[in-house]
């Protein structure tokens, strides 16, 4: 996956005991946090079929993933007729190629990017950069982690480790055109990042996307932005790449108007985010436009029965942000590009047998991240289920590794937290198939309280604030 | 060698063999009980809700140029096909990007508007509203939205859109939350956005 995570990953419960030494972090994250929890809330309430939406957002993506094959070879051929390219990725190395290939037939040494997780995921910046092409990051916290040389922490606020001051020290240092009066304010900082960036796409050749939705009806793609680094790219430059999962599809054009209210709202806590471009083929904008649909892990994570629904997911972070295990340890210690409750059950998933497996473990199964999630993911269940297979793999792991997270994560509320966690595991510990699951799991010897709990009839509260 | 493209797709096949397409339940609002004025209020306080300003005029040339005079925009782009009485200053002709910088304002009209969620939307296929670059690079936009093209819903929106004609939607100017999750108007698109709201005379 990402920079750096590509090599030996460091397992999450030493790098969560470390950055629990961080107290900047946590001031950092808590305060963060907390403002994203209560605007997402306000602007959710303000939607009366919120409920409603949320099912047709699940239900869409599970019909899409029933359909993955028919899906994309539609969107293959409408985008194909409408004057684009479409390639196929199986990994990393194969996507980067296909970029890095695009690039040097065009003589290009120098790509603008618009903030793409899935590019990160194979970590395009670091492989063009071996061949002589260096990729700018536009998107402000992007380009904040790309000049403090890290990794993103967040998905959809890469840079939400760092504070005001911390930034303004980075771009004084790293920026020349970076006033020497350069206050903390954000606005201040902002501009910054518009100068320094103006010329670049003025006069950048190629660019190097994600897509948040790819439409198959009509080989459409649409890039959901706020800062118009996106529009930037995805207009000026003549040559396009978009690199995108093959989860992204949507069968039909009109599935979005479930996926634009979802969306926004989870996400930045906005009522829509400011931009958002649609294209089909080419025509406006670049001349030469590509697809690279890519798998890497995600073919084998639809032949799972019991985690494909982990495709559903559209990075919206909303997930993280109420999560009690990331507001304490921040998103480096996941060591993924996807961090959070999201990122516990998708890395091991993507990556495979035998890696990232501590990572279902980071968390205190107390369900936020169900009740928030737009599409309804049932993140605790995946959870549950992948301890029992790493259990049934590694059985004298599993149980020393659960009680060192829990002692991690657990001591500075851990009363609150249990209480939550006794609600929300009760329902799930009493259907059928977790009974099975629960038998295998450490996690239930120890903690024999949840194993008297009989059918439960829990009142169903609003998402909690924690 | 089996192509990338081909093993995907056959892995795929496999992997969700035995999985059956459900019918997605759409028991979602379509439209909004609000009467059309109030539709056009609502539009408004969202418009303002993201730092735009809003005019509603049956005179859209004095508003337009009210709007140049108060911010001292002296060199306006404006989209091809406006109609006559919109169009003020250089039309634009296929400028390039350095072209188009020199402009520090652009005025287009738009397809429709979304009055929840205080959208507008560009179709860069119909006249007035231009391509992508003229509308982005300029730091401040000046749209002008029909009466009648404000929808109340998101899903009205997207059911009267085509999807093959290539779309822009505008809510507020560029704006960034990321720095501490403070919200910052005006990153790289316009830093100005000026909603005209055109009433039918």
């Amino acid at each position: 996956m990402g920079k750096g995570y590509s090599g030996v990953r460091i397992p999450f419960p030493i790098l969560a005991k470390e950055a629990l030494k961080d107290t900047q972090l946590r001031v950092n994250l808590k305060r963060a946090t907390t403002t994203i929890r209560e605007k997402r809330a306000k602007v959710v309430a303000e939607v009366a079929d919120w409920e409603a939406l949320r099912q047709a957002g699940h239900d869409i993506k599970m019909t899409m993933i029933a359909e993955l094959s028919n899906h994309l070879q539609r969107f293959e051929q409408e985008f194909t007729d409408a004057g684009g390219t479409v390639h196929w990725a199986r990994n990393s190395q194969e996507a980067c190629e296909i970029v890095a290939n695009i690039a040097k037939a065009n003589k290009v040494t120098e790509i603008v990017k618009v903030k793409s997780l899935t590019t990160d995921e194979i970590s395009l910046n670091e492989y063009l950069e071996k061949r002589g092409i260096v990729a700018q990051e536009t998107d402000l916290a992007e380009l904040i982690v790309q000049l403090a040389d890290e990794h993103p922490s967040h998905i959809l606020v890469p840079a939400i480790h760092k504070n005001r001051d911390q930034i303004r020290d980075l771009f004084m240092e790293k920026i020349p055109e970076a006033s020497r009066e350069l206050t903390n304010s954000p606005q201040e900082l902002a501009m910054t990042a518009r100068a320094h960036l103006r010329n670049k796409f003025l006069s950048a050749r190629m660019a190097v996307s994600g897509a948040n939705f790819a439409i198959a009806e009509s080989g459409t793609l649409c890039v959901v932005e706020s800062e118009g680094n996106g529009r930037m790219c995805l207009t000026l430059p003549e040559i396009l790449v978009s690199v995108v999962g093959i989860e992204k599809i949507l069968p039909k054009w009109n599935d979005l108007e479930v996926f634009l209210q979802l969306l926004p709202r989870s996400a930045t806590g906005e009522r829509m985010n400011p931009y958002t471009s649609f294209w089909t083929g080419s025509g406006d904008g670049a001349q030469e436009r590509h697809v690279v649909l890519l798998d890497n892990g995600r073919v084998q994570t639809l032949a799972d029965e019991s985690g494909r629904e982990a495709l559903a997911c559209i990075r919206c972070s909303a997930c993280m942000n109420v999560c009690p295990v990331y507001e304490l340890t921040g998103g480096h210690t996941y060591s993924s590009v996807y961090p959070g409750p999201i990122g516990a059950i998708i890395t091991p998933q993507l990556l495979g047998p035998g890696e990232a497996k501590t990572l279902p473990f980071a968390s205190t199964l107390c369900g936020a991240c169900y009740e928030v999630c737009p599409v309804k993911i049932n993140i605790p269940k995946i959870l549950v289920y992948l301890r029992a297979k790493e259990n049934q793999a590694n059985p004298n792991e599993v149980e020393k590794m659960t009680m060192r997270i829990a002692a991690l994560t657990l001591r500075p509320r851990g009363l609150k937290i249990l209480a939550q966690l006794t609600k929300t595991l009760a329902p799930a510990l009493s259907s059928p198939a977790m009974q099975k699951i629960s038998r295998y799991l450490p996690i239930s010897k120890k903690w024999s309280a949840f194993r008297n709990i009989p059918t439960a009839r829990l009142t169903k509260k609003k998402p909690r604030p924690l | 060698m089996t192509s990338s493209r081909e093993d995907i797709l056959r892995r795929i096949e496999l992997a969700s063999s035995g999985m059956s397409a459900i019918s997605p339940e759409r028991h979602y609002d379509i439209s909004s009980p609000l009467s059309h004025e109030e539709l056009l209020d609502l539009f408004e306080a969202r418009i303002l809700d993201y730092k735009a300003t809003f005019t509603r005029t049956n005179d859209v040339p004095t508003a337009i140029a009210k709007i140049l005079r108060e911010k001292n925009l002296t060199n306006p782009l404006s989209a091809p096909g406006l109609p006559a009485h919109w169009s003020v200053g250089t039309v634009d002709d296929n400028f390039s990007s350095e072209k188009i910088d020199e402009f520090d304002v652009i005025i287009t009209s738009s397809e429709l508007a979304i009055a929840i969620t205080g959208t507008v939307v560009l179709n860069h296929a119909k006249a007035g509203q231009g391509r992508r670059a003229i509308s982005l690079i300029p730091d401040t936009h000046i749209c002008i939205v029909a009466q009648d093209a404000v929808l109340a819903t998101v899903v009205e929106a997207v059911r009267s859109l085509n999807p093959r004609e290539h779309q822009t939607w505008i809510s507020g100017p560029s704006a960034t939350s990321d720095i501490e999750l403070e919200r910052v108007e005006g990153v790289h698109g316009p830093r100005n956005l000026h909603v005209i709201l055109a009433l039918k005379s």
